[in-house]
């Protein structure tokens, strides 16, 4: 008793069955937030007296940069359940995360140099440590993603993958930590949760918004994604047959 | 809260930001669209997939056992 909800989490097939419905709620509510987010913050917050409309890019940027790195703790944490009770539906998660990591990654780079080129007069620069660590974050869930493909065998590529996923962790706090520690063109916290906001609250809640419905999007297709693996490696089981049969 | 742009071309351009901003957001939205439909074909195309193999072993079966009789 008491951790026959841990087992039951770890059994794809309950997995699959409880998230059939509220997938589509979590997408309906992303899809929500988004709408109301972007057009809160492209339309009606205030133009910034120094950067001008430019600024605007933070309402994606800073939230896909969050979920970049968030992202990454769901992908190692999951990798270290797995290594450590092999839990089958964990190492699924880690397997999933990858690949949204990647692309979630490369927007915080793209959508950092296009604000870059109006605002600090650079597309990229190498020696901005969180630039740095951000690129090193890509190549990390990029390396996932060529471990998981390079074995034929399917407990050998979760094995591999959950340590590099583990060891690429001393990253985050390297990302974190970057702009304080050395010269930085970014900029220090500006959301905290304790303390005063640097910022006004008509640029901030929308910003707020699209936060909230960055991580509505990632729970989303993550949960998604693991739907997709489920069915995929549990292609031998009875339940997996007749859904597809069905 | 009002509308920050006079007009939908003000709107556009952004006081010359326009590329910058527009281009960001298509890129995403379009990559978001992306994150969104790939699941979605991968389990498809498995259903499918399965669906036909299942036919070829049926059809296997079916085929062994006409031989047989």
């Amino acid at each position: 008793m008491g951790w026959q909800w841990f087992h039951r989490l770890g059994s794809p097939r309950w997995f699959y069955e409880k998230t059939a419905r509220w997938t589509l709620w979590l997408g309906l509510l992303s899809l929500v937030l988004l709408a109301i987010g972007t057009i809160w913050g492209l339309g009606f917050a205030p133009i910034e007296r120094v950067q001008g409309n430019s600024y605007r890019i933070i309402y994606l940027h800073v939230p896909v940069a969050f979920l970049s790195m968030a992202g990454y703790y769901v992908m190692a944490i999951s990798g270290a359940i797995g290594l450590i009770w092999k839990m089958k539906l964990a190492d699924m998660v880690m397997k999933s995360a990858a690949p949204i990591g990647v692309v979630l990654t490369f927007i915080a780079l793209f959508t950092g140099a296009v604000w870059g080129k109006p605002t600090w007069g650079t597309w990229f620069e190498w020696r901005d440590p969180r630039i740095a660590s951000t690129l090193l974050l890509f190549f990390l869930y990029l390396g996932v993603i060529a471990l998981q493909a390079s074995y034929q065998n399917q407990q050998m590529a979760d094995r591999f993958s959950a340590i590099l996923a583990i060891v690429g962790m001393v990253n985050i706090p390297i990302m974190y930590g970057s702009v304080y520690w050395w010269n930085s063109l970014h900029q220090g916290a500006t959301l905290k949760l304790s303390g005063e906001t640097s910022m006004h609250s008509s640029m901030l809640y929308p910003l707020l918004v699209m936060i909230a419905a960055f991580y509505c999007f990632y729970a989303y297709i993550l949960v998604k994604n693991v739907r997709a693996e489920i069915l995929q490696r549990e292609y031998r089981t009875q339940w997996v047959k007749e859904l597809v049969s069905g | 809260m009002n509308f920050q742009f006079e007009s939908l071309q003000d709107f556009l351009h952004m006081s010359g930001h326009g590329f910058y901003v527009w281009m960001c957001f298509l890129l995403t939205f379009g990559l978001m669209l992306y994150l969104v439909l790939a699941p979605e074909i991968r389990i498809r195309q498995f259903i499918k997939q399965q669906r036909r193999i299942e036919q070829r072993l049926t059809s296997a079966r079916v085929e062994s056992e006409l031989k047989g009789s």
